[in-house]
């Protein structure tokens, strides 16, 4: 049996954390939050979450930011906006789920092979080079990244979408990729993962 | 006739500047102000003290008064809404008129409003001085009486108005009390039991719903409107609609016979007391305890009155000839010295949060409608049933519904949290369901109320705090079937649940009147952001408002239960009685008034006056004001062509020295 | 009537059927649709997840195009291309800083937007531009005796409520019994369908998607109507493991224009019905279930 003892001072607070996240376009409704449930009982995901949403906007706020970040919660949002339109107070849940999952692959707080961010990263990769998602190949680039046994376990759905005509290895782009470039450029780089991304504890 | 200002030949001024302790010293240097007046023609003596508005700050004025033979006073300080009247009662005391007096603020129209130390000082001395130089033109006036009329008007006979209206009469005052239902009693009536005693609410309204019917000094109009109100404090003037009953009020006994006879054999038309569950016939009386006990007729239902084709058998079954199919509606002016406006609220409609299913799933309801069904004089005579008949084994109440939601309404209703663990509780004494309520917070302020709260957990009544977003008959499990599923996060707990459930209610919010704006036109009120009606102060002036005569009393100012609603209806009519009882009111004697002399007879002021103060004299051909009515707004005397009326206290002299004063300073 | 078109990755990836159905349909009714001229990925929810700001930037690029060749309006069929576009505009109105951010980079690439576009999903267009007495005397073939679930999914609905309402919307109700059908109740028609963590955290996406389907059937459906590409393929490439993990639910997805093609009398072949991995054939043969 395995004792554990939880308890936090206020040395695990990051302050300036909930300021951080409440500058992003449109959260700072978060200072609102009356911690009323609406948003956990109305989420899909919450029941497979290790902290439910409304425990996310309370820990942001109370700028916990390592227990924030390194919560399966955020990777487990779907974005469908459920939370938000329900909210009482209007908070834009879901961006702020947005801004949590920015943070974190930014200081590359997540498990290293946990498909959902090296989804994020192959998508916004592959986005950025070629202009357009050629799906088969991000995919595949993201078993191999994750989880290769993954990719045999599908098998059977790759053929039926062989069969099916659905299944197409040439590469999607756009012609004037040098405009993506451009703009891009104009933006300050973060990083999309760190060189070298931290294990969670 | 008043006469034309003049210079007073010799002014003697005082004048005096304060300090306000540091909220004008700070920025205004109050001694240079000072001794810069003292330097101006006419000031006899010019001081500045710390707390002018204080006894000994009073006392300085009079005693300068006295000593000095001072004819005119002039104050620099704060707002004259503040101490204008403080100072010109001290004037007054002292021997000399108190509108010989004038107030300067140099509080919130300098030191508030300016940093620069040397720039605020200039402008207090600019304003000083203007002040000086207009007090000169001052004439002595006396204040407008106003006689207040000794009859009151009471709109809205819910247990606010019916309180108010008793507490006026027991005074020995006539009150008129407009009822816009067929019977007095509004909401109250409508509850089983009150929290937190859980003493049955008509036991309880009852008495005082039959003792505002017998009462000498009341005039009971209900199924009637107020459509006019004109006049002011002491003198409004009131007209009163009373919609066609079909029946003769005089005659009428409520033995219900008619009813009985009706062509209708059974109620086919929703039953609006029993909000909606049970059907009434076109002829009706509203409930048993109905106030005055007096049927009445739909006329939007009544078949004799839409198609003329009908037997009439409540007419046969009448014995008193009470049936009256030809009534017209009544037009009545009443003089009234004061109003209480009781008006009540009006429950949220929870079809407006379409995620709780009201009136998509049929064992949704409202807690008014739980709160018919428990009682026994209800559609159900007592019986908790489920729309298809079935007796509920779990209940759910869903609070908030409407409130503290920024999708509809910010406020707290304030009486739900209570209403709806009252309901609770009679739910589990009535019938052996499990009974959950689902809430955010839990709002038990009043006297018993906590402890009402702790007999609610002791008698088994579960608590989830969970807000709940979604009413569903989506059923995951089989014991989910056929059932209302609400899906919440049990946030004390810490887990998600899902709970099925045969019945949920919801506790809606209370909202403003659906014709509140209407009705604050009518007697121009004011109403705060969310629409309720605007007291004249949250924290001191509760009953009253901007219009003076005018109180408020119940939840048309804002959500209270029920011992709020009684203290603030007494409280209405003791500030009524007070200003009744006194018998008058004195005005600010700054009324306009016309130069006989120069007025050509054009009667252009006439048509202009918003208070409908000028009259015009035929024989001798002039205008002339009347001082009660007239409310100084000054339309008139900017409007005369030949510039022959004037206003006291507003005078073109004293207006244009007080220019010329802050002019020659610049 | 001409349309400029959005159709994004997945209309010419894995959800070809959606445009094979949607351009047609749209033919018959007289609209045609303008492809936008290389046109560039939305950037779906991955972008966003990295960095808001480039993932605005790549998203205005279109709206950008959009605009460029004087189109007003630009349909977006998918329904993360669909809220991606509409959530920029919304945001770079009411945040001047992001607009910035976005000009200025738009500005390096030589094009310009200014904030003229509106982006609307074909659902919006057909009932509500069209019109239902259109497209009723366009069906030829009735689809009568066919119980639709009508699943609208999350992201055309929420969180921006444009053209029909959040928590019970009618529009593909309403379309649907104008082709014939008959549209079952369907509590769930806003429901999550897992997106794209059905292939990531199958325990819980996958289920999303297995719930839907599950709940459909339990209602009389034959067959589940989408309006998003991702929600047909989780809905519709999974039910083996699906049955593996909790059981079978065995109901065929389309597009909701692939019933309007049948209603209209065309092919299924045209309509792209054959690249369904659960078939679907009008007249049902078989009933599903209940």
């Amino acid at each position: 049996m395995h004792i554990q003892r939880t308890i936090k001072y206020e040395a695990d607070r990051v302050r300036g954390f909930a300021e951080e996240i409440m500058s992003l376009a449109g959260c700072d409704r978060l200072k609102s939050c009356i911690q009323c449930g609406t948003c956990s009982g109305t989420c899909p995901l919450s029941i497979y979450m290790d902290h439910t949403p409304r425990q996310i906007m309370a820990l942001v706020r109370a700028d916990f930011k390592n227990e924030v970040l390194r919560s399966r919660t955020i990777w487990l949002c779907a974005s469908c906006y459920a939370c938000t339109v329900e909210c009482p107070r209007q908070i834009r849940i879901t961006d702020i789920m947005y801004a949590l999952k920015q943070r974190a692959i930014q200081e590359g707080v997540y498990p290293r092979r946990f498909p959902i961010p090296v989804l994020a990263h192959e998508f916004s990769r592959m986005a950025r080079r070629y202009g357009r998602i050629t799906e088969t190949l991000l995919v595949m680039r993201l078993f191999l990244k994750s989880d290769w046994r993954a990719l045999f376990r599908s098998w059977r759905m790759g053929l039926g979408l062989l069969r099916t005509g659905r299944f197409s290895l040439r590469r999607e782009r756009i012609r004037r990729v040098q405009e993506l470039d451009q703009m891009l450029a104009t933006i300050p780089e973060a990083p999309a993962t760190p060189s070298t991304p931290r294990q969670t504890p | 006739m008043n006469p034309r200002p003049t210079p007073s030949p010799e002014p003697r001024i005082g004048f005096y500047v304060c300090h306000c302790g540091s909220n004008i010293a700070d920025s205004v240097d109050c001694a240079e102000v000072a001794r810069y007046v003292a330097g101006l023609p006419g000031v006899v003596i010019a001081r500045d003290y710390k707390y002018m508005c204080s006894d000994p700050g009073q006392e300085l004025i009079q005693h300068d008064i006295r000593e000095h033979g001072l004819n005119r006073v002039v104050v620099a300080s704060c707002s004259p809404l503040l101490h204008e009247a403080t100072f010109r009662k001290a004037v007054s005391k002292a021997g000399l008129n108190p509108f010989l007096f004038q107030m300067v603020n140099i509080r919130e129209h300098v030191s508030w409003v300016h940093k620069d130390r040397q720039a605020a000082t200039a402008k207090a001395r600019a304003l000083a001085r203007a002040a000086v130089e207009r007090v000169r033109y001052h004439r002595p006036l006396q204040p407008v009486r106003v006689p207040i009329r000794a009859e009151a008007l009471v709109i809205g006979g819910g247990i606010a108005g019916i309180h108010a209206a008793l507490t006026l009469a027991e005074a020995g005052k006539r009150v008129i009390l407009v009822e816009r239902q067929p019977s007095i009693g509004g909401h109250m009536a409508q509850l089983d039991k009150t929290f937190p005693t859980l003493d049955c609410a008509a036991c309880i309204l009852t008495p005082k719903m039959s003792a505002v019917r017998a009462h000498p000094n009341i005039t009971l109009w209900t199924y009637s409107e107020v459509i006019r109100v004109e006049g002011y404090v002491g003198n409004f003037t009131v007209t009163v609609r009373r919609k066609p009953r079909y029946v003769n009020e005089t005659l009428c006994v409520g033995c219900k016979a008619c009813v009985e006879a009706c062509v209708f054999k059974d109620g086919r038309f929703p039953d609006e007391f029993n909000a909606g569950l049970s059907r009434r016939k076109p002829i009706y009386l509203p409930f048993p305890q109905a106030t005055p006990q007096v049927v009445l007729i739909d006329p939007d239902r009544c078949l004799n009155l839409k198609t003329g084709k009908c037997k009439k058998t409540c007419v046969e079954a009448c014995d008193r000839n009470a049936i009256v199919f030809d009534q017209q509606p009544e037009i009545h002016e009443v003089q009234v010295g004061t109003v209480i406006v009781a008006t009540g609220f009006k429950l949220f409609d929870p079809a407006r949060i379409p995620q709780y299913g009201y009136g998509r799933y049929p064992n949704v309801f409202t807690t008014l409608e739980v709160e018919r069904l428990v009682n026994s004089s209800g559609p159900t005579g007592g019986e908790i049933r489920l729309r298809d008949g079935r007796t509920p084994r779990s209940v759910g109440f869903i609070l908030c519904v409407g409130s503290r939601d920024h999708h509809t309404n910010p406020w707290c209703s304030r009486t739900c949290c209570m209403h709806s663990m009252k309901l609770a509780l009679l739910i589990r004494e009535h019938l052996d369901a499990e009974v959950t309520i689902f809430y955010m917070d839990i709002r038990a302020p009043g006297k018993g109320y906590e402890e009402f709260y702790d007999r609610c957990l002791r008698e088994g009544i579960q608590f989830v705090r969970g807000r709940v977003a979604e009413v569903t008959d989506w059923a995951m499990t089989p014991e989910e079937e056929g059932k209302l599923v609400v899906r919440v996060e049990d946030t004390l707990a810490g887990f998600v649940r899902r709970i099925p459930l045969d019945m949920v209610v919801l506790a809606v919010g209370k909202e403003p009147q659906p014709d509140a704006q209407e009705l604050r036109r009518l007697l121009n009120l004011s109403c705060s952001a969310e629409g309720w009606f605007l007291e004249r102060h949250p924290k001191l002036a509760p009953v009253s408002t901007f219009t003076d005569g005018i109180f408020l009393a119940g939840c048309c100012q804002g959500p209270k239960d029920i011992p709020d609603t009684v203290a603030q209806a007494g409280a209405a009519a003791a500030e009524a009685l007070a200003l009744m009882d006194r018998g008058h009111i004195e005005q600010e004697p700054n009324t306009a008034y016309v130069d006989a002399d120069h007025c050509s007879g054009c009667k252009s002021c006439l048509p202009l006056c918003p208070y409908s103060a000028i009259q015009f004299d035929e024989n001798r051909g002039k205008a002339n004001i009347n001082e009660a009515l007239c409310k100084g707004c000054g339309t008139c005397v900017a409007a005369c062509p030949s510039g022959s009326i004037h206003q006291n206290l507003f005078d073109d002299e004293q207006v244009f020295a007080e220019i010329e004063g802050v002019l020659s300073h610049a | 009537m001409k349309y400029a078109y959005f159709p994004g990755c997945s209309l010419k990836g894995l959800g070809r059927a959606y445009e094979e159905s949607l351009l047609p349909v749209l033919r018959h009714l007289g609209v045609e649709l303008q492809e936008l001229d290389d046109w560039n990925c939305c950037g779906a929810t991955a972008y966003m997840s990295v960095d808001e700001n480039r993932a605005a930037v790549l998203a205005s690029r279109n709206l950008a195009l959009a605009e460029n060749n004087g189109s007003t309006e630009l349909l977006a069929p998918c329904s993360a291309c669909y809220l991606v576009l509409n959530k920029l505009q919304h945001h770079i109105t009411e945040f001047p800083d992001l607009r910035s951010t976005v000009q200025t980079a738009l500005q390096r690439a030589g094009l310009a937007y200014r904030g003229t576009v509106r982006v609307r999903h074909p659902l919006d267009v057909l009932v509500h531009e069209i019109g239902l007495d259109v497209i009723r005397e366009k069906v030829v073939r009735p689809l009568r005796g066919l119980k639709v679930a009508p699943y609208y999914g999350c992201q055309i609905v929420r969180p921006y409520a444009t053209f029909d309402d959040a928590h019970q919307p009618t529009t593909m109700d309403r379309l649907l019994t104008t082709l014939g059908a008959e549209v079952v109740s369907y509590p769930l028609k806003t429901k999550c369908c897992g997106g794209s963590l059905t292939g990531t955290v199958p325990e819980a996406g996958l289920r999303l998607s297995y719930i839907l389907l599950k709940e459909a059937l339990r209602r009389g459906a034959h067959v589940v109507a989408t309006v998003c590409p991702l929600c047909h393929f989780n809905l519709d490439a999974y039910h083996e493991e699906m049955e593996r993990r909790w059981g079978p639910v065995r109901i065929p997805t389309v597009y909701f224009t692939q019933l309007m093609g049948l209603a209209f009398g065309l092919e299924p072949q045209q309509l792209g019905l054959h690249r369904n991995l659960v078939p679907f054939t009008f007249p049902i043969e078989t009933t599903a279930a209940a």
